[in-house]
Order: C-alpha cells, then sequence, then structure tokens
C-alpha cells in the first residue's frame, strides 16, 4: 500500500512509550479487535508472533494489546496498568506465543487475537508495521487489507448478484463516502467479505441498515484508530 | 508532501519563503486540511513534548526493567563538567528526560519514533527556551523537522528495524539541525547544510539495545543524537557548508541500512546487545520483568 508520508504521522503520534510499533500499533491492534464484538470482550486471547513474541514484554506490547482491548487509545496513560484494570473489568486474556507463519512471509510483529463477546466471536490477524501503522490482514479466515486509517465498514454476505450495488446504494442513502471498496471470498459462489473504508464516521443506522439485508450474515463498523 | 530538501529548498528561495511555509502549504495541500488546522496539532505536539521533558527532569521515573532512568536530573544537580551552565548541558538533560519518560511507558511525541523521541523537543525547546523565542517560532521549526523527516521516511527509513540507529536518533539529529537553524534565522540552504552535517556524523549507526528493549543504549544515544545536532546547528550558522546535498546523505544512509546485518536492526543479535555484560544485563532484567509482571 502506497501511504502519502505526512508531516503529521513524522511529529507524532502522541502516544504511550516505549515502542511505536510495540506499543502504539500494538494498542491500535486490540481496538480494531474489540470493535469486531462491539465493545471490550469478555474473553481473549492472544498469540503473539516473532519480535511480538521475543521482545513484547519489556515493550508493554501485552499492556497495549488488552488496553486496546478495552477502548484505550494510544495516548491513555491507563495502559501501564492495563493488566490490572482488565482483571477488575472482568476481561479474561490468555497470551500464548506461537508462530504464524514462515520469517519472511509474516511480518515479525504479528499477532492473532481471538475475542468473545456475548453471542459474537472474533478472530483478526493483524501486524504492526512501524511508527504505529498497523495492517489487518485477516478477519474470521478471510484475507482482508485494513489499515485503520479510516472508519471502516467489514461484512461477510452470501454471494448473491448485484449484492455491492445494493451496499453501495445504503451507504450513499445514509449519506456516507467511499474511499475503498475490497471484496474476497473464500470460493466462487460462498460467502463474500467486504471492507469498505469510509471518509467520516458513519452513525450505528448504517450498520443496522446492512445488517437488515437478509443475505448479510454480519456487520461490524471498525472506528478509525490512527491519529 | 515534498521528496527532496533540494527541491523544498529551490521552491523556498525562488518565492523568498521559509521551509516551514512551504511544508505546511504541501501538508495543507496533500491533507485538505487548513494551515491553521496543521499548526494547531503541531501546538499539540509541542505541549506534549514539554511535558515529557518537565516529567523526565524530576528523575524519579523509571524503566520498566529497571535498566535506566534517574539520568536526566543528574545533569540538572550532579557536579559540572565544562560546559555547565550553557544550554548544551541542558539539552543533553532535556534529551535524557523525554527518552526515560518514553521507557517509563509515559507519554511522549513519537517524532520521528518513540526511540528517537528525545532528540527533537531537547534541541528545540532548549534552543528556544534559551533565546527566549515564542511557541509560533517553535511550531514553525516543527514544520520544518515533519519536512526533513517525511523525505527521510521516503528516501531511506525511519526504523531501526531497517535501517540502524541512524535511521532513528540519526534521522532525528539531521531533522532537529536543520529545523533548529531555521528558527535561529538561517536560510534554506543553511537549513540543508545543517542536516548534512547532523546526518553525516551517525552514518553507520546501528541499533543494538539490550534484549530489544527501547532502554539501553536508546536513552543514552538521544542525548548524543542532540550533541551531534549542535555541532552540526553551530557549523551551519557560521557559514559552514557540507559539499554532499542532504538528499545523497539520506540516499547513502538508506543503503547503509539495507545493507546492515539484520544483528544490527534492533534485533539485540549484535553490538551492544550481544557484548557480554549486554547479555547478562538483558537476561536478568528480562527474568525480573516476568516476575513483576507474573
Amino acid at each position: 500500500m502506497e501511504l502519502l508520508v505526512s508531516l503529521l504521522d513524522i511529529i507524532g503520534p502522541v502516544m504511550v512509550g516505549p515502542s511505536s510499533s510495540h506499543t502504539a500499533g500494538a494498542c491500535r491492534l486490540g481496538l480494531l479487535a474489540r470493535n469486531l464484538v462491539g465493545g471490550t470482550p469478555e474473553h481473549a486471547r492472544l498469540e503473539l508472533h516473532g519480535s511480538f513474541a521475543r521482545t513484547g514484554e519489556g515493550h508493554g506490547t501485552d499492556k497495549a494489546l488488552v488496553g486496546g482491548l478495552m477502548g484505550f487509545r494510544p495516548d491513555d496513560e491507563r495502559l501501564r496498568t492495563a493488566l490490572q484494570i482488565a482483571e477488575r473489568e472482568g476481561l479474561d486474556y490468555r497470551f500464548e506465543k506461537t508462530k504464524l507463519g514462515e520469517d519472511g512471509e509474516t511480518h515479525p510483529n504479528t499477532v492473532r487475537i481471538t475475542v468473545e463477546r456475548g453471542d459474537r466471536r472474533a478472530e483478526m490477524v493483524g501486524s504492526s508495521l512501524g511508527a504505529g501503522r498497523v495492517l489487518v490482514t485477516r478477519i474470521d479466515g478471510y484475507p482482508v487489507e485494513v489499515s485503520g486509517n479510516y472508519h471502516t465498514i467489514v461484512l461477510v454476505a452470501e454471494d448473491v448478484r448485484g449484492s455491492i450495488a445494493r451496499i453501495t446504494s445504503i451507504l450513499s442513502d445514509d449519506g456516507v463516502n467511499i474511499a475503498t471498496l475490497r471484496l474476497s471470498r473464500k470460493e466462487r459462489g460462498g460467502d463474500a467479505f467486504m471492507v469498505i473504508e469510509v471518509d467520516d464516521p458513519p452513525d450505528d443506522q448504517v450498520r443496522d441498515d446492512l445488517r437488515a439485508l437478509s443475505w448479510v450474515k454480519w456487520a461490524f463498523k471498525l472506528d478509525k484508530v490512527s491519529a | 508532501m515534498y521528496r527532496s530538501l533540494q527541491h523544498a529548498i529551490r521552491e523556498a528561495e525562488a518565492q523568498g519563503k521559509r521551509l516551514c511555509d512551504v511544508a505546511l502549504e504541501a501538508e495543507s495541500k496533500d491533507s485538505g486540511r487548513t494551515v491553521e488546522d496543521i499548526r494547531a496539532q503541531l501546538m499539540r505536539a509541542l505541549v506534549v513534548m514539554r511535558q515529557a521533558v518537565g516529567a523526565g527532569l524530576k528523575g524519579d521515573l523509571y524503566s520498566q526493567s529497571g535498566l535506566v532512568g534517574g539520568d536526566a536530573a543528574k545533569l540538572r544537580t550532579g557536579p559540572d563538567g565544562p560546559l555547565s551552565g550553557t544550554p548544551f548541558r541542558d539539552i543533553l538533560s532535556r534529551a535524557l528526560a523525554v527518552q526515560e519518560v518514553n521507557a517509563a511507558m509515559g507519554v511522549i511525541v513519537a517524532a520521528p519514533t518513540a526511540g528517537g523521541a528525545g532528540v527533537l523537543p531537547a534541541v528545540l525547546t532548549g534552543i528556544a527556551d534559551a533565546r527566549k523565542l515564542d511557541d509560533e517560532k517553535v511550531i514553525d521549526a516543527l514544520a520544518t523537522a515533519g519536512l526533513i523527516g517525511a523525505i527521510i521516511a521516503e528516501r531511506a527509513s525511519l526504523s531501526g528495524a531497517e535501517g540502524g540507529c541512524q535511521a532513528e536518533t540519526g534521522a532525528a539529529a539531521g531533522m532537529a539541525a536543520g529545523a533548529a537553524v531555521e528558527m535561529l534565522g538561517g536560510t534554506p540552504s543553511q537549513v540543508g547544510h545543517a542536516t548534512a552535517l547532523a546526518q553525516q556524523g551517525t552514518l553507520g549507526l546501528v541499533c543494538d539495545p539490550l534484549g530489544g528493549l527501547v532502554e539501553l543504549p536508546c536513552v543514552f544515544r538521544n542525548a548524543t543524537g542532540a550533541a551531534i545536532a549542535l555541532a552540526a546547528i553551530e557549523m551551519a550558522m557560521a557559514g559552514i557548508t557540507f559539499a554532499i546535498p542532504a538528499d545523497e546523505v539520506i540516499d547513502v544512509m538508506g543503503e547503509i541500512g539495507r545493507e546492515m546485518d539484520v544483528r544490527y536492526r534492533e534485533t539485540a543479535g549484535g553490538g551492544l546487545a550481544a557484548t557480554p555484560t549486554g547479555r547478562r544485563l538483558a537476561k536478568e532484567r528480562l527474568i525480573q520483568l516476568k516476575r513483576a509482571d507474573g
């Protein structure tokens, strides 16, 4: 992905230290995972890969991920004590070290997060690319590319004719301007996974309108996590 | 944003402007935000930078592992050296202060990164306070620093894992030197020389933190990075020029980073991290960290 370098990316973000990739980026991945279940999960399993697994503890990667799951942003000083807060608030988390792929193919700062809240369960794989930038590469097994630089709507729909036209017309009726739209599916005729990045924060109505479509299996909106 | 400092310098000179002006105009055009809005965000960054300097100078902060902390205050209260009472010593203490805050999971501005976050606030606020320059001048300087950093990101790298410490504290020194020279009234061309002079002094600098933690030598390397920036500022303000243009120095920094062995790129596999004492300390402290968390 070609990202335009902004001088505000260079003079920023404001963040809790010590590492933009291992702390701020980890927090943003936690925030994105939280959105997949619509709030702070009750259970979370965090599988750390590569450098996240090797040097994560000293960088507060564990605290930042759990803090993100509770909705703390990268500049929130509560990140320092996020693990204790999680225990108080009843977020049951578990860390594991794992290998999520081969070196060179899987980014060294990668985590797989499985979250549960009520009857909703979601699984996400994301990487911290450096300087606080992140990329979600997989949601519930579907290959995706979500940067968190935009407000994002993700949904799974049955592969029916005209589905994109219907969805884009709902977004347009609700006054949402689409920045990017990407589609992926596991097989022909199988479920389609849509990632729609939009300019302004969509309200809950948009999500509810999409959920009302009989062929939409689920839809979530992920809040923008960059500064 | 510009991809070449030479290009930005030519534009500024042709229009009789400063580099911060052309940088803010380019940012406004790229993002669709007004210059006032961008300046307001830089002001918020400056507020956090000053808070971090203040918090670190108290001397009661220690890193997660306990490897670093408390040293910024020693430059305030400890015995005199040859540069006591000068902005030089004050700026060293500010660089240590911000980086000690960072290591203690305090709030900092990653500029350009968290590991190199001490250099820019130390140099800019240290000089501004010594010369009684107002915050508007420092905001201008932050815009110039952002321009230089964006060019380094485009042409080379701002990541220790990609380019070694020359891409973190080295880049920060180049940004701080150029920005401070403009803040002190230097011309766009002097900014270019200051950036090149600082960056040449950090070429080849490896990223070798003990245990992979942003602590040792990172905290001290922010102070020495600030010292290199001050040397470059002093030379550029005196009218000294550097024959290799900043763009080319930045390019070669990127090349050296790409050829740098992976042991020297934030993996704790080489450099100070791999010394006998480095290995022993890292092992002890990581065990201690686990106990503290468990």
